[in-house]
Parts: C-alpha cells; structure tokens; sequence
C-alpha cells in the first residue's frame, strides 16, 4: 500500500496548494498513455461520487465508445459532504493531474470541471490552478458551473449540462463522455506515481459528533474510528447513515466496527457512497430524522418521471404522517409496496437511490416505525 | 430461433395516460398514479400483437419494444 495521501502537505487552512509547491511535493506529472488504465484496474480504486463504480473498468469502457468529453464531477449536491470541495479548495493540481491523467488514458481531449455553483472558493482555487498550468494542458479545460440541486451531481445530468446546458438527468446523453468524481481523479494522481492504491478515503463526519467534517482516513479505519477522530460521539450514537442520503442506516452496535473500505462494505450490503458517515445521537428520533431526509429527496425529484415525482412526494407523506400523527397500519403498508413500486422507474437513480435509503430505515427501524408515537416532526439534523 | 422483446417505458416521455394498461393488462398495471408497471421478463409470443398494439397507441410514443436475450428479466 502507499504511502501517499491526497491531504499530504501545508495544512489545510493555508489554503490551496499552488503548483510549484504540489510539484516540488509530488514530482511533475508522471508521463502516462493508455497503459494507466490497466494500472488502475489492477489498484482497485472506485469511483467516490457515491455509485462506486470500478474506475479503471470505466475507463475501458470509455475508450472503447470513443468517449469525447470527460467530465470531473464537482458538483457534491449531497446536503452533509463537505469532501469534494475541500479537495478542489486545498489540492486543486492533484485533481488537474488526474483529469489530465484519465482523458490521456482514454483519449479524450475536452475535459470540462463540473462544480457546484455555490462553491465559490472551490471554483477559485481551482481557476487559479489552470492558470498556473502550461498552456498545453490549459487548453483542454473549461469549467461548467453545477446548480445547486441534488440531481445534479447525476452522471447524465452532469453530461447533460456541459453538452447542452440543461442539469436534468436524461435517457439519452448527446455526446459520449466519461464521468469521474474529483476524489477518484485525485487518487488517480497518486496512483499514477506510485503504482498502487493510495489505501485511505476521504469521509464527511456529520451529525453527533463534536468535530462535523472531513477526515481522510485509512481503509482499515473503522466508523468508530472515524468517530474519535471527529471528537467523539457528543451523545451515545444510536445509528449511523452510512453513504448519505442515499446510502442506508446501521444501528451503532453493528456500525463501530464496520471500516471504511468500499469493497468491505459492498461485501456487507452497505456502500460507502460519497463518504457521509450521519452519526444519529441516541436522544434523536429515528422515524422523525427519515421522514425530514424523504421529503426533501421528495422536493429534489426534478419532476421528469412521474413514478418519482408522485411516488417520492406520497412515501413522504406517508413517512411525515407517521412521523407527526404516530404509526397506523395503513401507511406502513403503503410505505412498503410503493417503496418496492417506485425502484427502477425513473430516468435517473434518484427514486431508487430515495426508496432504498427509506427502506433500510424500516428495516433497522422496524420497531420504532411501527410504534411510534404522534409528536411533532423535529428538522433533520 | 423464437425473438424476444420486452417493453421498455421512456419514464420522462411517459405522462401516465394508462391506455398501455387497457390495451395489455396481462403484462402492464398502473401504479397509485397511474404510471405503468411492467411484468418483468420476454412478452409471451401469443401477447406480441398486443403489445405492438399498445407500442403503436401510446399518445406520447414512450413506449418501445427491445430485444432480450432469453430469459434475461427486464428491470423496468
């Protein structure tokens, strides 16, 4: 295993890292063709905006449709991950270097930087860092500002926007392009110059803990690991959202000792997602904290596909039903069969991403769910 | 060597009009709201007029028929 990590170097509050330092760090960009792409097959890494996808294999796939865009996804629309845009605010050459990295692998010669409107200061530093760059590698750049919704983030949203200007998912994407989130691209800079995984990821620690943000920590780390790193608990946990709003809940007995290690994880059903570990303090409401996370994926369907639109916004209902007025029989039912309904119908996976997240809470919350009593909904932390 | 299709919905073109639903109501029932839900799995060869039927008459073309290979399940 190296041992190189991506938040190697000045301290993170100095700010971004500009390229002679990055250079002088690192060495200059390692001179790499289509051969890197065994090469990151053969590390193993992942993709790190949340479907965990096997990076080298996509790029395989990528040259063999002669994709022509590559888009690095910095568009973090996920409400607690903080990850993306500290990488793109401190290590802006190391997300240069894998771009450059992977559209040489792949062949592709337009590279577009995808970033979330409102990150302001992430899409400075990495202006600046262009700027710092030779003009050859310059021209291959632009950047494209993501809006602020959680679709966004979608790969064929992404892919959408930067080919014709609208953020929505779509069936049909209008140029092929490959899409890789800046964690991974990031990794792949390091990957390049010492041949193996970098073996640590980068997870926004969210919720009860007494230091809420980013750690890089070693795949061997465990959450309860992660946990002290982050300060501790701040009240004894009584689950975690592993994943983000899009990944599932475990109930901290079994949570503690999982570590963060996507292919561990996979292997136990769970995903490490975009790396959001939600830590939920033993005094919060399980139902309560679901049915505030529904309503707002509800509110995020982009209202393309009905099954999402009309199924999200009615399995919110139902949850904040139970949430406020307490359990009934009824809505539990509903909850279930439409959950089950709704998966695999939209355009994009946002109504599957929403139901599997709702039904790992009935699962772990089975008990709660069916006797919980009528209060009002607290906001969701 | 028999064909296999199966029905593929264009969820964004599709605006739950439900006539797929009267017209092949042995592989396609309508959500809560009136979005079709396909039977997953090759559409029987005695269906296959049927289901060309309700391909031909949607009124806003979101559906298609697809190629399968056998006993591959469809997933939406």
């Amino acid at each position: 295993m190296s041992t190189m990590r991506l938040l190697a170097g000045r301290t993170l509050s100095a700010g971004p890292e500009g390229f002679a330092e990055h250079a002088a760090r690192l060495g200059h960009l390692p001179h790499a063709g289509r051969d890197l792409t065994e090469v990151v097959v053969r590390s193993g890494l992942t993709g790190r905006g949340g479907a965990g996808f096997p990076a080298g294999l996509k790029w395989r796939a990528a040259a063999a449709r002669h994709a022509q865009v590559l888009v690095v996804n910095g568009a973090e629309g996920e409400p607690h991950s903080k990850k993306d845009r500290l990488l793109m605010s401190t290590r802006p050459h190391l997300v240069l270097d894998g771009a450059l990295l992977a559209a040489r692998a792949v062949r592709v010669k337009e590279i577009v930087l995808y970033i979330g409107e409102h990150h302001t200061i992430a899409r400075a530093a990495m202006e600046r860092a262009l700027a710092e760059r030779p003009a050859a590698d310059r021209k291959h750049f632009r950047i494209a500002a993501a809006p602020a919704r959680y679709v966004s983030g979608d790969s064929s949203a992404a892919v959408h926007l930067v080919t014709t200007g609208i953020a929505l998912p779509t069936n049909a994407p209008a140029a092929p392009a490959m899409v890789q989130n800046v964690e991974t691209l990031a990794h792949v800079a390091l990957i390049a110059r010492s041949g193996e995984d970098t073996g640590t990821v980068l997870v926004t620690m969210a919720g009860g803990v007494a230091r809420p943000g980013v750690l890089e920590v070693e795949t061997s780390s465990t959450i309860a690991d992660a946990i002290a790193l982050a300060g501790g608990a701040t009240e004894p946990p009584r689950a975690v959202l592993m994943g983000g709003y899009f990944g599932a809940w475990v109930e901290i007995g079994q949570a503690q000792g999982l570590t963060l290690d996507p292919a561990a994880l996979r292997a136990r059903g769970l995903s490490l997602g975009c790396g959001v570990v939600g830590v939920l303090p033993g005094s919060h409401c399980p139902v309560c904290e679901t049915a505030g996370i529904m309503r707002y994926l509800a509110g995020e369907s982009s209202a393309q596909c009905g099954p999402c639109f009309f199924g999200l916004r009615a399995l919110a209902e139902a949850s904040g039903r139970i949430a406020t007025q307490g359990s009934n029989s009824e809505d539990l039912q509903r909850l279930h069969r439409w959950a089950a309904e709704v998966r695999g119908r939209g355009a994009c996976k946002h109504p599957d991403g929403a139901v599997m997240f709702l039904q790992s809470a009935l699962s772990t919350f089975g008990q709660e769910f069916a006797s919980h009593p009528a209060h009002r909904a607290r906001r969701s932390a | 060597m028999s064909r296999h299709y199966e029905i593929v919905v264009d969820r964004i073109r599709c605006d739950g009009r439900g006539l797929c639903a009267e017209l092949l109501p042995e592989l396609i029932r309508l959500d809560d709201w009136g979005y079709p839900i396909i039977s997953p799995g090759p559409i029987p060869e005695h269906l296959m007029p049927l289901a060309e039927r309700a391909v031909e008459d949607c009124p806003v073309l979101a559906l298609t028929l697809r190629r399968t290979e056998q006993g591959k399940r469809a997933s939406r």
